[in-house]
């Protein structure tokens, strides 16, 4: 059953290290659908993810606001910067971490927790914190992961 | 933790570690144990863990701490500085652990 279309007024979108491509891809799927719904998103990762997502888009269409994901953690321990959503990507145990992390600093926000890569069951089992997860063997292919996140967020009816 | 490079530090879990496995590592190997919250700081950064986060102290001088990057996963590292382990003897909220006695049984 689709859930009720997600309403956000302030999004993070915490990214994970850029080498299960589907990432990206996802990062601007779902950056695009809350900002059509209204949300401001910031999406931030290390150097290197943020560099890929700006190539991909020159004329920042769908990534409109980055941030270097440590400089990210500092404003939100500092409470210089909040959201009432993070999605936070997560293919390895680091950004597992980084899920926790934002979960702790960020309690009343609604935390999506989107695992995946080659092997995303024992990841998932690693979660010992409140929040929602997506789980989907997904490296190459967004196609399946892309149905179950339109679902959560309510976009299934979305043909894009 | 971006100045970590700055640090001269020591790795003393291998890179490939897991978070949970530096925690355990932390716990079974030094007497003196504090937890601590994500968002800690320690050597003026902002820490990355599932709470709590375990930091061991060695021989009075050295920290013992877990440290995360998103590519490359959680590193176990150990640095000496005595201010530091003073200051999170005073500041680190939760229980000091001796485990001693229980690694003895």
């Amino acid at each position: 059953m689709t859930e009720p279309v997600l309403k956000s007024q302030k999004a993070l979108v915490v990214l994970g290290c850029p080498e299960v491509p589907v990432q990206q891809a996802l990062a601007i799927h779902i950056t695009h659908h809350l900002q059509q719904g209204g949300t401001e998103v910031l999406v931030t990762g290390n150097p290197s993810v943020l560099g890929l997502l700006k190539v991909s888009d020159p004329q920042k269409i769908y990534i409109k606001n980055t941030m270097v994901l440590e400089t990210c953690i500092a404003e939100v321990v500092e409470k210089k910067r909040s959201g009432d959503l993070c999605v936070v990507f997560a293919h390895n145990d680091a950004a597992i971490a980084y899920a926790a992390t934002m979960r702790y600093l960020l309690p009343a926000c609604r935390l999506v927790v989107i695992i995946f890569g080659k092997d995303p069951e024992p990841l998932a089992a690693e979660i010992n914190f409140p929040c929602e997860t997506i789980i989907e063997k997904a490296v190459h292919n967004p196609a399946v992961l892309k149905k179950k996140i339109n679902e959560v967020f309510g976009w299934a009816a979305s043909r894009t | 933790m971006g100045c970590v490079e700055n640090l001269n530090y020591e790795m003393i879990l291998p890179l490939g570690a897991s978070f949970k496995e530096c925690r355990e590592y932390v716990e079974k190997n030094y007497p003196e144990v504090w937890y601590v919250d994500p968002g800690y700081k320690l050597f003026d950064e902002y820490m990355i863990g599932l709470p709590p986060i375990a930091l061991g102290i060695e021989e009075g001088k050295k920290i013992i701490f877990p440290y995360t990057k998103p590519c490359h996963g959680t590193y176990l590292l150990r640095v000496e500085d005595t201010d530091e382990v003073e200051r999170v003897r005073k500041t680190a909220k939760n229980e000091k652990i001796n485990k001693s006695s229980i690694r003895r049984k």
